[in-house]
């Protein structure tokens, strides 16, 4: 979770600085929920997500530096340039992206479910959404099917109360979203998204129940997120006060009061891991910084599978 | 996968008796949910599979526009070629049978626009098979549009084996005349002109695009500096229709071979209507074709 929270507060800064454009979508205050939920799943298991994806692609093995690289739009980033802050993918890691278009991967999600289905190996598909995805038609088209067909995908709603700038309470006719998903037939569960231990266990459930082929699981997890939608928002919609609020949930704070508490680290420990991410980061950034951009002639390749 | 594909046989039957051979597991009914055919479609092919979809018309693809165009096109550029989608998504195109202004349309022209995506427009059971094979083939997504009123059609196919690359057009008729560059039903509407042509003396050439994506420039060219007269002929509105894309490459690339400006004939710019008459005549005929020719070629 450090390393999501340096990593982000970074490249904010970068963004600042003009090396990386386009959109910044920061995980800042939801940490637990990527760094949780895919502690929960195995190697083999498909993950996908949405345009606020750094956190996801870094707690699923993501190179520090392939992701800045990313960022920065060098051709050492993970995918060469081509996709940028809310293009991560790495099939290595089974991490299949990082989409801009709200709820556009959960139908990629139906169908990862499906194939895992049909070729009957065991693996789930764990795809993360925002409350705001539930917007969508889509979204409903996929539970329908997902709980239809019996498909084995966990569904992580990442709940932050917030559209871009709209308040769930304006969006949503139900905002208990788990359970909308249990009137599909869709095993359903809430969790405190700030709870990093809490979320790991309900996912631990969530995969569960899929991998003994119950079908999709919907976990809501509650949370916050500490800065704007993106960098460029101004973040009129809510008060400063709610989100000091928030702030005192700080889920690496939380986790980091439990370690001390339960004498499971030392804070010497936790300044020691807060330097080495702080390294981590410092160096990526350096990387990035050296790498080169792709070239014009990269700019056709990969439009099209060449034929065999 | 798609909707009525398996119980019912097919909208237009075409995967009638498949459910018989291959099994639930594989010809699978869906809710009417466009955007999750074409969207799980995408992500089986992420997943390993290699996918074939239907949209019951194109008139549908609408409503799943998002994942054909932002999605399918689009996941193996953004990904630097990590992941793939081989997904053939066959769907149902064109007007002429009544069905009124949502039910008529035939949009491959603007999915010809996408990079990424591939798109066939077949005229012949010989053309679709052979086309067809291709796109199994390929790993890239492809729209395969068939046309409605074209699966009356009978045709000759050989016993042995035999596929179509996409990117080739095929001469329905040699001419020296003028050339008619067509595609789809429209190939017919084209035959047909070059039948009364004849009648007047004149030989036509018929170019059959077979895909919009690629599409065969060299054919066409090549025709055009033979016979220094062409009309390219499109079902789809003529404002933004594909003949605009055909009509500008002919003029940028054969301009001096070109006894006149390039004809352009479409449907015209109106929602298909449900009356009979008003439907045909707002849908491209040989008649049209031949005043084309006449106006802008003198013959």
């Amino acid at each position: 979770m450090a390393l999501l929270r340096v990593f982000e507060e970074r490249a904010a800064e970068q963004y600042m600085l003009g090396k990386i454009r386009g959109f910044l979508h920061l995980y800042i205050g939801q940490e637990a929920v990527a760094v949780g939920a895919i502690h929960a799943l195995g190697r083999d298991d498909y993950v996908t997500t949405h345009y606020r994806d750094h956190g996801h692609a870094l707690a699923r093995g993501l190179s520090v530096n392939a992701v800045m690289a990313e960022l920065f739009g060098k051709a050492t980033g993970c995918s060469k340039g081509m996709g940028g802050s809310m293009h991560l993918f790495d099939a290595s890691l089974n991490f299949a992206g990082g989409y801009a278009i709200v709820a556009g991967h959960l139908p990629l999600s139906t169908g990862m479910g499906f194939a895992f289905n049909y070729l009957n190996d065991n693996r789930l598909v764990a795809t993360f959404f925002g409350d705001g995805a539930l917007n969508e038609g889509e979204a409903h088209e996929v539970l329908n099917m997902s709980a239809l067909w019996n498909l084995p995908v966990v569904f992580i709603c990442e709940n932050n109360l917030y559209g871009m700038g709209i308040p769930l309470s304006q969006s949503m006719s139900n905002t208990q979203l788990h359970k909308m998903a249990e009137s599909y037939g869709i095993a359903s569960a809430q969790v405190d998204g700030m709870d990093v231990l809490a979320v790991r266990e309900a996912a631990e459930t969530a995969v569960q129940h899929v991998r003994s082929g119950n079908g999709p699981y919907f976990l809501e997890a509650r949370t916050y997120r500490f800065r704007g939608h993106s960098m460029a928002d101004p973040v009129l919609y809510r008060s400063k006060d709610e989100e000091a609020e928030y702030r005192k949930l700080d889920p690496i704070a939380q986790y980091g009061e439990w370690l001390l508490s339960s004498k499971m680290a030392t804070q010497k420990k936790l300044d020691a891991i807060s330097a080495e991410v702080e390294k981590q980061v410092e160096e990526s950034i350096a990387f990035a910084e050296e790498s080169p951009f792709p070239s014009p002639e990269d700019l056709y390749r990969n439009v099209y599978a060449q034929l065999p | 996968m798609g909707e009525d594909i398996g119980a019912y046989g097919g909208a237009y039957a075409v995967t009638r008796g498949f459910l018989d051979e291959f099994g639930p597991e594989r010809i699978m009914d869906t809710p009417i949910s466009e955007s999750v055919i074409v969207g799980a479609g995408v992500g089986s092919a992420l997943a390993g599979l290699r996918p074939i979809v239907e949209l019951m018309t194109i008139n549908f693809s609408l409503v799943a526009i998002d994942q054909i165009v932002n999605h399918a096109a689009k996941l193996r550029y953004m990904s630097d070629g990590q992941f793939s989608v081989p997904l053939v998504i066959r769907t149902v195109t064109g007007g002429g049978g009544q069905l009124a202004a949502t039910h008529s349309q035939s949009f491959e022209n603007w999915y010809a626009s996408v990079p990424g995506l591939k798109v066939a427009v077949p005229a012949t059971p010989y053309d679709a098979l052979g086309l067809f094979r291709a796109a199994m083939k390929d790993d890239n997504p492809i729209l395969f549009a068939e046309h409605s009123l074209l699966y009356g059609m009978r045709g000759e196919v050989p016993d042995e084996w035999y596929e179509i690359p996409f990117g080739q057009a095929d001469i329905k008729r040699k001419g020296n005349d003028v050339t008619i560059v067509a595609y789809s039903r429209m190939t017919h509407v084209a035959l047909q002109a070059a039948a009364m042509l004849e009648e007047k003396g004149r030989q036509a050439e018929v170019i059959d695009l077979r895909t919009l994506r690629p599409w065969d420039k060299e054919t066409v060219l090549e025709s055009v500096r033979k016979t220094n007269r062409v009309v390219v002929v499109e079902e789809t509105w003529k404002t933004g229709g594909f003949s605009g894309e055909i009509a500008s490459t002919i003029q940028e690339e054969a301009f001096d071979d070109l006894d006149g400006p390039v004809a352009r004939v479409g449907g015209l710019d109106v929602p298909a209507p449900y009356n009979g008459t008003l439907e045909a005549a707002a849908i491209p005929n040989s008649e049209r074709i031949i005043k084309a020719l006449s106006d802008n070629y003198g013959i």
